[in-house]
């Protein structure tokens, strides 16, 4: 240890006859001690002192420290489920977030590297670091938010859905409940009763389809006769501002347009077609002679696809990570560039030179060049991953706070937000230090060993 | 300094030196396209990252009609009116302007106190020898990564007992405290690096520590003080945690402010949109005019 700071020559010590003078000496002590003190006091106050005072304090319960209880406070801390929680999502915020804040860090700096102008691209992905993780908090929870019209991740869910999977028309349309022609549960599929193929046609009647999803229809087709051997019909809102006559298709009620309509046999679909604009469809003739029923798909009335319940508890944990990862994926690019322009160019251009590929020397030289960097970087995440407190008791909302639940929030709910045992919470803040102690000693040996070179 | 912290690291927003011209047409043509499809992607990449942000802030630019009636991203199709009336209303919430004063009266002097207590320290471990000095500044190094989770309870009996628990001298005491070993280790290291000879030079001259310290470190120390003062500044005026445990109602920062707001998160983003962008007005400040600084204390920091 001595060899490591003498390393820088100590400017004390008779390098001048004066300093050798008793006096001057005592004097330097005396500034030595002042100079040092507030700090010293601070740290041992604040920082060291809290820490033995936490020791003591995991061994009393609640009451405080008139009520020795051992180790049963660790006992609970691994037993209570709330806890538990914490810890497996604390789990899996070590592992995922700085594995992809990192790996997306040495994409972006290895993309950046050979191009100009990529100042910006920096810029804007690093900027996040600036913020404050409160802000970062409610920026994410406007986006996770659960209402398409307000969050623009579901907002872009709901797109993506809906351009591939058609979207229902007539949610919460239905027969009236008195039908002899439709009959099936709430939302559907609607069925006739089995019935022969005639040149009359098959009307079906709804009711419920809101004004919304009517504007733009036009007036429904009356009765006609179908084509030879064909089926066909109208589907309508059998319904007008003042009533109409149930079942009958009265001037000023609307056909309903884009309505898929199956002809079964039995149970199969043998045919399908969509209604049009005045509410007609038209199935072909049935190779089958036995009785058909015509049927509305249950794929007309679902209610509207609403998106990705973001903040639910199966996803919230992923969903913080995710804005932890907008956050910190700057810092890890940002380091591994400084590393990157350390790597000596020649190694590559030589590499390069000798016929290898873009992604050879990625692999086999770029890499392995930044191990040192890669590490540095993927512990400093961890240590900061296991303190995350304030994105989750932002993003979380209230029902799904339990389901995110991290270590550093679990300390704070038992021992302040209402829990008021400050027995469990020193626990807690006692296995947080455990958790950080090998990086710890990784830093005072990372340290020593510069100061040795 | 740390190997990280040396001239690339402080470049490292700066353009990297063009590639070298490879020989072949063909090959150049190929990379050219590559290079196309890479800034492409980097294009789309930096549109997806802004995305959020830029939700925040058109947010709190719209009425609150509008804000529950549509999503931000309807200005793009329908440009409606966008309004300060947000911020103005937020500035006339006497709770809010008060949360602004006290987020300026907590950041201010912690980062002063440590820039201070730091560079005291630092100069002494870089350059006065005392016994047991190596000891003490590895146990300042190892008090890097404490979590400041362990010190909450502690801490918070220990102001009640001396009365000043809820004040905002409590949330700097705090500040400084849990900053002090960062800064310690920045500046000591940096110190290190001063030439001994200035130092003995000035000796000869008969300038005492004091004057030492005042006249040649800090001088020298410039831009790492300004790295550290930059990186506790954000750091301090960025934290919720410490100010919600101890801070009362009259002495809570913006963040607790804001916080407390999330709770009912749906009924008043014209709130929350517009506080949260006014709370990062001065980091997006700071961090676009000090990048380099910034970039450079976040490098030497690397396992905080």
């Amino acid at each position: 240890m001595t060899e490591v700071l003498t390393a820088k020559p100590p400017a004390t010590g008779g390098s001048t006859p004066a300093d050798d003078r008793p006096a001057a000496r005592s004097r330097r002590g005396w500034i030595t001690a002042l100079f040092l003190l507030p700090a010293l006091v601070l740290l041992g106050a604040l920082v060291v002192y809290p820490i033995g005072w936490t020791v003591v304090r995991s061994l009393f319960g609640a009451q405080g420290f008139t009520h020795f209880v051992g180790l049963s406070n660790y006992g609970s801390v691994f037993s209570d489920h709330q806890t538990l929680t914490a810890i497996k999502n604390n789990a899996i915020w070590v592992v995922v977030a700085p594995t992809i804040a990192t790996g997306l860090g040495l994409i972006f700096a290895v993309m950046t590297e050979r191009i100009r102008f990529a100042t910006a691209f920096k810029l804007v992905i690093f900027m996040p670091m600036a913020i404050s993780m409160l802000a970062a908090g409610i920026i994410f929870r406007l986006v996770y938010d659960q209402d398409p019209t307000k969050g623009v991740a579901n907002a872009v869910a709901v797109g993506i859905h809906d351009t591939f999977s058609s979207a229902s028309h007539y949610p919460g349309a239905h027969p009236r409940p008195i039908n002899h022609q439709l009959t099936g549960p709430a939302a559907g599929p609607f069925t006739t009763p089995p019935l022969a193929v005639s040149s009359r046609p098959v009307n079906l009647p709804l009711v419920g389809a809101t004004p919304d999803d009517l504007k733009g229809a036009s007036q429904a087709a009356g009765p006609r006769s179908c084509p030879g051997g064909h089926l066909c019909g109208t589907v309508w809102m059998d319904f007008k501002p003042g009533g109409g006559t149930p079942n009958a298709i009265d001037p000023g009620e609307k056909g309903l347009s884009g309505l898929r309509v199956n002809l079964l046999s039995g149970t199969k679909v043998i045919a399908h077609a969509t209604t049009s604009k005045d509410g007609t469809y038209t199935l072909p003739a049935p190779a089958t002679s036995g009785p058909v029923r015509v049927q509305l798909a249950a794929s007309n009335f679902t209610a509207p696809y609403a998106g990705v319940n973001w903040l639910g508890p199966t996803l919230v944990t992923w969903s913080i990570i995710g804005s932890y990862i907008w956050m910190w994926t700057g810092f890890a690019m940002v380091l591994i560039a400084a590393g990157l322009a350390g790597i000596p160019r020649e190694l590559m251009e030589a590499a390069r030179v000798d016929g290898a590929n873009e992604w050879q020397v990625f692999r086999r030289i770029t890499v392995p060049a930044l191990a040192p960097v890669l590490g540095v970087v993927l512990v400093t995440l961890m240590i900061n991953v296991l303190k995350v407190f304030d994105l989750v008791y932002i993003i979380a909302p209230g029902a799904s706070q339990q389901s995110a639940n991290v270590l550093a929030l679990q300390l704070y709910l038992s021992s302040f937000g209402g829990g008021n045992n400050q027995g469990i919470g020193s626990a807690l803040g006692l296995l947080l230090l455990v958790l950080v102690l090998p990086a710890m000693y990784v830093n005072i040996r990372r340290f020593r060993k510069e100061n040795a070179r | 300094m740390t190997t990280l912290q040396s001239a690339p690291a402080t470049a490292a927003l700066s353009p990297a030196p063009p590639a070298r011209r490879s020989p072949g047409l063909l090959k150049r043509l190929a990379g050219r396209s590559t290079g196309g499809l890479v800034r492409l992607g980097l294009l789309i990449i930096a549109l997806f990252w802004m995305v959020p942000t830029l939700g925040l802030l058109v947010s709190s630019l719209r009425k609150p009609l509008d804000i529950q009636a549509s999503g931000w991203w309807s200005i793009f199709t329908a440009p409606a009116s966008l309004t300060l009336h947000n911020y103005t209303s937020l500035l006339a919430n006497p709770a809010i302007s008060r949360s602004v004063a006290n987020s300026i009266m907590i950041t201010v002097p912690a980062t002063l106190l440590v820039v201070i207590i730091g560079a005291l320290a630092a100069y002494i471990f870089a350059w006065v020898e005392f016994p047991g000095r190596d000891v003490v500044f590895l146990i300042v190094v190892g008090l890097l990564v404490v979590p400041i989770q362990v010190a909450l309870i502690p801490v918070t009996d220990l102001f009640a007992k001396v009365g000043i628990f809820g004040s905002i001298a409590s949330v700097v005491l705090f500040h400084v405290a849990f900053g002090l070993p960062f800064a310690i280790f920045l500046l000591r290291n940096f110190f290190a690096q001063i030439p001994q000879e200035l130092l003995e030079a000035a000796r000869l001259d008969g300038a005492g520590e004091l004057r030492l310290f005042t006249r040649v470190v800090l001088p020298l120390g410039g831009p790492a003080i300004a790295s550290l003062a930059i990186f506790q500044f954000l750091w301090v005026w960025n934290d919720m945690l410490v100010a919600l445990i101890f801070a009362n109602s009259s002495a809570a920062p913006l963040t607790v402010a804001l916080t407390e707001q999330t709770r009912q998160f749906g009924t008043n983003i014209d709130v929350l949109s517009s506080g949260a962008f006014l709370s990062m007005i001065i980091p997006l400040v700071v961090f676009f005019a000090f990048q380099r600084q910034f970039v450079s204390g976040l490098t030497a920091g690397a396992l905080k």
